[in-house]
């Protein structure tokens, strides 16, 4: 069965020079878009269209396009990755949208992700808190039989289901209060289930929220709205566990 | 313990603690309150006020209680203020209600009215019971116990104004629907919830906070029906 074409879309984007320049919303037309197409091909037809006419094209980030690595972001029509649950924006379809709409696309919006050009925001961030506590200190050497570390199941699927997150930075672009606590929890939570993730346990909770405060980013209020617009559909159990090991670590000392 | 207290897990730490206090406070309150409809005589409310004047433990609380709603109130204005200032430019569009709760997303806005609401009910009972005094809280003798008629003022006040009646009705639900969030939530920020528990404190948040509405609510309703009589 062949796609339906929407024949007209209005696209209101984010316009921005570089990081220092005044941002403003710009509307083009484009015209006849396949519902099959991905949401980032028909920015790619777009693009064409704009160069071809001599406009600068629309800067936004993109690399894999298939839902795995985080790089692609966009806050469409009010949500980030767009009208679906569960998909990233390279995964949205162009067959959630109707014929003849307006469709608005703004950059994920927090102080801690500085716009740097168009759709494009400096995630840069979520390393550096990363680089604060996310990582686990091993001898390397052999690697040890993979039944010499008992792990039950069951922490074994929650510590996996945390480590899906790809970075990619919704949670913050959903969150009220541009919190990255979702994030800081999935990249707490993975270790923290693990025997490997013990030794630092204490630290990393602490280091990993201070830097996290540092940069900027907003104090959580549990709106859940994170983990509803989450691509990979992080839980906020997660959110639990951080507060935990984090409260248990500072009060102890 | 000064880092702790501004880093933003502390900080909701103090929001969730006294929260959690203060939701222990409205229990009581709405406890002593509801003998306003079981006893038409007044006799069952005047001793239970008499009781919450007079206990030593309750008189030591007082204080406390104030300070959990100052402390409850400033570092909300606090958290609010630092989340604000965590999105400098605001997006256009915003569709956030499939994803999160409209109380979950205005608990300032809810517990700014219940603020408000609070004010003019301290200043409607409780200053005239504690310090100023009224002509309606004259003495009663309750198997002769000499106490003030708490009864007479709180009643009277129902029986004669509607508006009060409404304002009060209102009062209850703003803070039934601000604590259908504040009270899972207050455990989530705790760290005492897993995916077990999730539900379980949800439903009875949303209990709690629809018994503590109703509750509030039926006093009033009681009164300007005329079912005292």
């Amino acid at each position: 069965m062949a796609d339906k074409i929407l024949k007209q879309l209005k696209i209101k984007v984010w316009r921005q020079k570089n990081a220092k320049s005044k941002g403003r919303f710009e509307t083009y037309t484009i015209e006849n878009i396949s519902t099959g197409s991905s949401f980032l091909e028909m920015m790619d037809i777009l693009n064409n269209d704009l160069i071809e006419k001599g406009i600068d094209p629309i800067a936004f980030d993109h690399d894999c396009r298939e839902g795995i690595c985080g790089t692609c972001s966009l806050y469409i029509n009010g949500r980030p990755h767009g009208p679906d649950t569960e998909v990233t924006t390279c995964q949205l379809h162009m067959r959630k949208f109707k014929d003849g709409e307006t469709i608005i696309i703004e950059p994920w919006r927090a102080r801690a992700f500085p716009v740097i050009k168009d759709l494009v925001v400096d995630r840069s961030a979520f390393e550096k808190i990363l680089q604060a506590g996310g990582f686990v200190s091993v001898n390397t050497g052999g690697v040890p039989d993979a039944n010499a570390i008992p792990v039950s199941r069951e922490d074994a699927e929650e510590s996996m289901d945390a480590a899906a997150c790809i970075g990619c930075g919704a949670c913050v672009a959903a969150c009220k209060n541009s919190s990255a606590m979702l994030f800081v929890s999935a990249k707490v939570s993975h270790l923290a289930k693990l025997p490997q993730g013990k030794v630092e346990a204490d630290t990393r909770a602490m280091s990993m929220v201070a830097k996290m405060d540092e940069l900027g980013f907003g104090g959580c209020t549990n709106t859940r709205a994170c983990e509803a617009e989450c691509p990979k559909s992080i839980s906020i159990m997660n959110i639990a566990r951080l507060n935990r090991e984090y409260l248990k670590a500072r009060l102890s000392r | 313990m000064s880092k702790f207290l501004t880093a933003s897990i502390g900080r909701k730490f103090i929001m969730s603690v006294s929260g959690l206090f203060l939701m222990v406070f409205i229990a009581v309150h709405l406890g002593i309150n509801l003998l306003l409809i079981f006893d038409d005589s007044g006799d069952l409310f005047n001793q239970g006020a008499h009781f919450m004047a007079t206990n030593p433990l309750i008189k030591v609380m007082e204080p406390v209680l104030g300070l959990g709603f100052i402390v409850h109130i400033l570092w909300s204005f606090m958290l609010e203020y630092q989340n604000w200032k965590a999105r400098p430019v605001k997006y256009a569009k915003k569709n956030m209600s499939g994803a999160s709760s409209w109380a979950s997303r205005n608990m300032l806005v809810l517990g700014g009215l219940v603020l408000v609401f609070l004010i003019i009910h301290i200043l409607d009972f409780f200053v005239k019971m504690k310090f100023t005094g009224h002509h309606l809280l004259e003495e009663v003798v309750v198997k002769g116990v000499h106490m003030e008629n708490a009864y007479a003022l709180v009643s009277t006040a129902f029986i004669q104004s509607t508006a009060l009646g409404i304002f009060y009705i209102i009062g209850g639900i703003l803070l039934g629907v601000h604590l259908s969030h504040g009270f899972w939530s207050s455990f989530q920020t705790l760290g005492l919830n897993n995916k077990h528990w999730l539900k379980r404190w949800q439903v009875i948040g949303q209990v709690y906070a629809v018994v503590v509405a109703l509750g509030f609510a039926i006093i009033p309703l009681y009164f300007m029906f005329g079912l005292n009589n």
